[in-house]
């Protein structure tokens, strides 16, 4: 951490020459490190924010897993992966503009940017389509959710992970008091889903808004190798949205996905 | 003061009320001595003082070494008090807004008042219907939540005679502090007399052998050739393998979990094929279940039915035709 | 004697610019101080307002002045508003904001209009929970346990909820802007060593609200999509864990607890070197432990859990640390008091603040022993024990400091010097109206009766009287500064730029200071409280 910064009697020309060092900065790397420290520590909040709701699903996992490993076979892994690449290449993007940056390339800095922002609504986009899916399948809490019968019906192709033996199947008694508890604890795994999931959305909504904004400031040329502050403390933000989702993503999808199990 | 349970933690609250006075004393002895003393004076110069690492190491020694002590007492204490002995007199408590539910292992069944003689070991055994509650009997220095979906035990032993509070200790709505009620403590005979007067739907344990039948559990658990489920006699409180290598003990929780969630813990050698009983059983039938299968425990050794668990679980292999 | 007092026409950060819009869009830290100030105050009388009306039912042992709803909601309402609403900001939101970039020599906070935002996110948070409370209010206690907050309460649990989660963005970004000011912004030669203990409590301090309160405000979150949406996540009969609940809102609930004393310590740490006239006694000793304090902190939350359900071996290594957390606390005390042995001390407002702070932080520590020693706490747990022991510590001990430390800065924020007699006064009162107030309650908790009870048995009847007693003379102690503090911004004697004599760069400032702080960065070259250095406020001597 560094200690204090070189005192300067001439503070008043430094913040005439630099616009847009503020007023009670000393100097622009003191500005700039007090922002990027800033910044790590909010992001140390998030996952502090994001780490009560891992904390409930790890515990609920471990209590009900046949139950949620039968749900997460129910996302579907294919576009869960395309999209998971998407978010990737979108903080590639983000790394790359402030690249860009340091090297005074405006163009590409804004190329860069535009890309992030394609890659982050597409990733926003297919989200969208993944729940739209999940409301098709009842899979929604609330909205009319059914897992046992219809569309939604997860205990097809999973009876062996369920437990649902034929003495069960034939017992309709046995059968219902099972899918009721099925019902229940499959239940468990959607909520934690659209909580996790939505509030991940959340902050690439914001994400994608902090972005509109710095795409438009570099648009403007204000950023330079002296000055790019902003465009990289939002690179921050948007690398940790980004691990967030690498953590959800084997967290949701990837519970037991054996062939055959 | 009126249990077991209560000297000992009084003896425990008499310690900490005398380092807490002794330790008040010093500090505002401290305090005053010093501002009064060294008050601000003509002429007269404060004295600069850094610190003193041996005053440090000695202010966080001591009061860390009495801790421990509290410490020690108050864990020992603890252990005791949620440690309850075998052979205690078992009364089934259901709380539920704004009222308790007690019944007796005999049959018993109280309205928030529980009777219990003096100088014997009383457990109780504790769920909710609703909301988180709690038991709370001052006069025996004991409480225990009483939670919803589970179990919780509280176990005591009266040395006085006399009528005490009953409170619930966990904000539970409205009429959270009228649910209270009392614990009326007899002399054995009284106690014996008072069980016998009241009206006896038959005792707890054999109104679980008739739901037994009723809900079709003895159609797997069988006693007299190896059925479908695991054999029930003599498996309280025993250790019981489980499919993916745990093992656990057969205690209350165990046998209750059991019938509303079956397929959590699934029997080594066994199928899950239990039925969940979760929605289609009430908190009393439950603790009838319960306490029979307990009673299983208690046939002496020959009585009609399988040999003891052990030789049954290692002939057994899967029951399935 | 300082020179001519300070001419009121001098620019200073009140009279540099007026208009409600030089207010309502200032950037300036000390304005931003004073903004919460305006409305921390506001909530603590709402807050106060519900204690009366608790105390004035529980002057008789029937229900008869509140129905029991109206009853479940006022202690709900006093717990909220006075955890959430004034204890958590006060003292950092305050003085913390006043005073931190002035004492490491700074010209603003790091991030000044982030400062705004935190005060506009605490007023929307005040303006939903005030909204709540006129259309119905909630009785769930401060706590929310479920499964009687998710599904059994009638009242508006998701309205307070979701105020309280806005609120603690608001924390969230105070602390975020302390961390980084304190580690970016110390004018040269500032060595962590050399800072004032006000600053390194509030670095502590920091650390708890940034690390601490997301978790339960994700904790609310759930709530509140459990209420709505009917998920089952905190709900047995549908596979979920209402004990879950209480893991993850004490999590956060207690290291809060610290949250509320730690600045009230920063506060001690300052007024009682000042009125001894010496140096803190072991300075790295005390800096440490408030480290100590943030750290041990957070792992001794289950405390509140004892009889919960939880198993028997985690009770007893959270008690455990429990004790541990204690520790450093009492390292602190025995320090401020040492710190006054050879000294030359007066007994001016913020002094005798000091000391009912020393004298009721003790007693409100060691009674926190009862409840860390298991075998105790099961009694306790829940019965108004537990209700004196954090009032002792809150009130006796956070509120205290507080007050020390407005009187203390009272000269700096305003440019005023309030009534030294009445001040003394207040304090007094305040002393012996807290005292009576809530010593009766140990008892009372002793003797079994329960918390949040509406009614109760009769023989607790004469100590709860005692307790409404008590609370009166309080609020008369509580009211008495809210006046000539007042009075003093007109009719008080103008203030020197030092008219304590006190060490720390925020006092070589003008009192009041002007909008930018320091006209030049102040470079340090020695440690902090060098009052060998300081000459006497000629005016505080006590003999006459």
């Amino acid at each position: 951490m560094s200690d204090s910064p070189a005192m300067t009697d001439t503070v008043d020309v430094v913040h005439h020459d630099r616009p847009e060092l503020r007023h009670h900065f000393a100097a622009v790397d003191q500005q700039r490190n007090a922002a990027s420290l800033g910044m790590w520590w909010f992001l140390g909040t998030e996952i502090m924010f994001f780490g009560g709701m891992f904390c409930a699903y790890l515990i609920y996992r471990r209590w009900y897993f046949p139950e949620f490993a039968a749900a997460s076979r129910t996302l579907d892994l294919k576009v869960g992966t395309f999209n998971t690449v998407v978010l990737i290449c979108s903080s590639l993007t983000v790394a790359m503009s402030v690249r860009a940056a340091q090297l005074g390339k405006r163009k590409q800095q804004v190329w860069l940017l535009f890309w992030t922002l394609v890659f982050g609504l597409s990733f926003l986009g297919i989200k969208t389509y993944e729940w739209g899916n999940k409301y098709k399948e009842h899979h929604i809490p609330t909205f009319d959710y059914n897992v046992i019968s219809g569309e939604g019906n997860i205990v097809k192709g999973n009876e062996a992970l369920l437990g649902i033996t034929d003495e069960i199947k034939n017992n309709p008694v046995k059968l219902r008091q099972r899918e009721a508890e099925i019902q229940q604890h499959t239940k468990l795994f959607y909520s934690l889903y659209f909580a996790l999931t939505g509030m991940h959305a959340i902050h690439m909504i914001v994400g994608v808004g902090i972005f509109l904004v710095i795409s438009w400031m570099a648009h403007k040329g204000r950023f330079t190798p002296e000055y790019h502050t902003p465009l990289e403390i939002a690179g921050l933000y948007w690398h940790f949205v980004d691990i967030v989702w690498i953590y959800l993503f084997p967290l949701l999808y990837l519970i037991d996905r054996r062939p055959g199990a | 003061m009126a249990s077991s349970h209560a000297f000992w933690e009084d003896a425990l609250y008499v310690f900490l009320v005398v380092v807490t006075l002794a330790m008040t004393a010093l500090i505002f002895t401290l305090v005053a001595v010093f501002a009064t003393k060294y008050r601000r004076r003509h002429g007269r110069e404060a004295t600069q003082i850094e610190g003193s690492l041996l005053l440090e190491i000695g202010w966080t020694v001591v009061p860390l070494g009495i801790m421990m002590l509290m410490f020690a007492g108050g864990a020992l204490l603890y252990f005791h008090m949620r440690t309850p002995p075998r052979d205690a007199a078992e009364v089934y408590v259901v709380g539920k807004q704004w009222m308790w539910k007690l019944e007796h292992a005999e049959g018993q069944m109280e309205l928030n008042e529980l009777h219990v003689p003096v100088d014997r070991d009383v457990k109780l055994i504790m769920t909710s219907q609703d909301v988180i509650h709690s038991f709370f009997v001052p006069a025996f220095r004991v409480k225990m939540d009483v939670i919803p979906g589970r179990y919780t035990t509280m176990w005591f032993r009266p040395t006085k005679t006399g009528t005490y509070h009953l409170f619930c200790a966990q904000f539970c709505g409205t009429m959270h502090s009228g649910m209270i009620g009392q614990i009326v403590v007899m002399e054995q005979k009284d106690y014996q007399a008072w069980l016998s007067g009241g009206p006896v739907t038959g005792s707890l344990a054999e109104n679980g052998q008739k739901l037994f039948q009723q809900f079709g559990c003895s159609t797997c658990h069988r006693f007299d050739v190896q059925g479908r489920g695991p054999n029930l006699i003599g498996l309280f409180g025993k250790p019981v393998q489980l499919q993916d290598g745990r093992t656990v003990t057969a205690d209350e929780d165990y046998i209750r979990e059991s019938i509303v969630n079956s397929q959590a813990k699934i029997v080594s050698g066994f199928q899950p094929i239990m039925p969940v009983f979760q929605s289609q059983i009430s908190e009393e039938q439950l603790n009838a279940l319960v306490a029979y299968v307990k009673s299983l425990s208690q046939a002496p050794a020959g009585q009609a039915g399988s040999p003891d668990l052990k030789s049954a679980g290692a002939e057994s292999q899967s029951p399935q035709q | 004697m300082a020179t001519a007092a300070v001419s009121t026409e001098r620019k200073n950060y009140l009279n540099a610019e007026y208009g409600i819009r030089s207010w309502l869009f200032t950037t300036d830290h000390k304005r931003i101080a004073i903004l919460y100030l305006f409305s921390i105050t506001l909530f603590f009388f709402i807050g106060g307002f519900a204690a009366l009306l608790i105390r004035l039912e529980l002057l008789t042992p029937g229900g008869d002045l509140l129905t029991a709803d109206a009853y479940n909601k006022a202690f709900t309402t006093h717990g909220q508003i006075m955890v959430f609403f004034f204890l958590i900001p006060s003292i950092p939101a305050v003085l913390g904001n006043f005073l931190i970039p002035m004492m490491v020599g700074a010209k603003d906070l790091a991030f000044p209009r982030i400062n705004l935002i935190s005060w506009y996110i605490y007023i929307a948070a005040g303006i939903l929970y005030i909204h709540c409370l006129v259309t119905g209010g909630v009785d769930t206690g401060w706590t929310f346990y479920p499964t009687f907050s998710t599904q059994f309460s009638n009242t508006k649990v998701i309205e307070a909820g979701l105020a309280i989660f806005i609120s603690g963005f608001s924390s969230i970004l105070t602390g975020l802007n302390f961390v980084v000011t304190i580690h970016r912004m110390r004018a040269p030669g500032l060595t962590w060593s050399r800072l004032p203990l006000f600053v390194w409590s509030h670095y502590a301090t920091s650390i708890i609200m940034l690390l601490g309160t997301p978790v339960i405000a994700i904790t609310l979150v759930l709530v509140v999509l459990e209420r709505a949406l009917n998920l089952g996540i905190f709900d047995p009969t549908r596979g979920g864990d209402p004990v879950l609940f209480q893991h993850l809102f004490w999590f956060y609930s207690h290291p809060a607890v610290y949250i509320m004393i730690l600045p009230s310590m920063a506060v001690i740490s300052e007024i009682v070197p000042c009125f001894s006239r010496k140096r803190v006694f072991g300075y790295d000793f005390v800096a440490m432990s408030s480290i100590a304090i943030a750290a041990i902190g957070f792992v001794v939350w289950a405390h509140h859990m004892f009889v919960a359900g939880i198993s028997l071996y985690s009770a007893m290594v959270f008690s455990f640390l429990s004790f541990l957390v204690a520790v450093p606390s009492a390292v602190k005390v025995f320090n401020w008091t040492a710190t006054m042995y050879k000294g030359s001390v007066s007994f001016n407002t913020p002094m005798m603040y000091a000391f009912g702070f020393i004298g009721l932080f003790t007693i409100g520590g060691l009674t926190g022993l009862f409840l860390a020693t298991l075998g105790t706490d099961v009694h306790l747990h829940d019965t108004y024990f537990v209700i004196a022991h954090f009032h002792y510590v809150m009130v006796g001990g956070a509120i205290m400091g507080y007050l020390g430390g407005i009187h203390f800065w009272w000269p700096k924020i305003s440019g005023r010097m309030y009534p030294e007699a009445w001040g003394r006064l207040a304090a007094l009162i305040v002393f012996i109206g807290f005292n009576l107030t809530f010593f009766p309650q140990f008892i009372l908790g002793y003797l079994g009766m329960p918390r949040r009870y509406w009614q109760y048995p009769p023989e607790y009847q004469v100590l709860n009287v005692l307790s409404t007693a008590g609370a009166t003379i309080l609020a008369v102690g509580y009211l008495l500064p809210l006046v000539y503090l007042l009075w003093s911004l007109r009719y008080g004697a103008p203030a020197e730029d030092n008219p304590w004599k006190a060490t720390g760069l925020e006092w070589t400032t003008s009192s009041p200071p002007p909008t930018f702080n320091f006209d030049e960065i102040p470079v340090v070259t020695e440690e902090a409280y060098a009052y060998e250095k300081m000459p006497l406020p000629e005016e505080v001597t006590l003999e006459r």
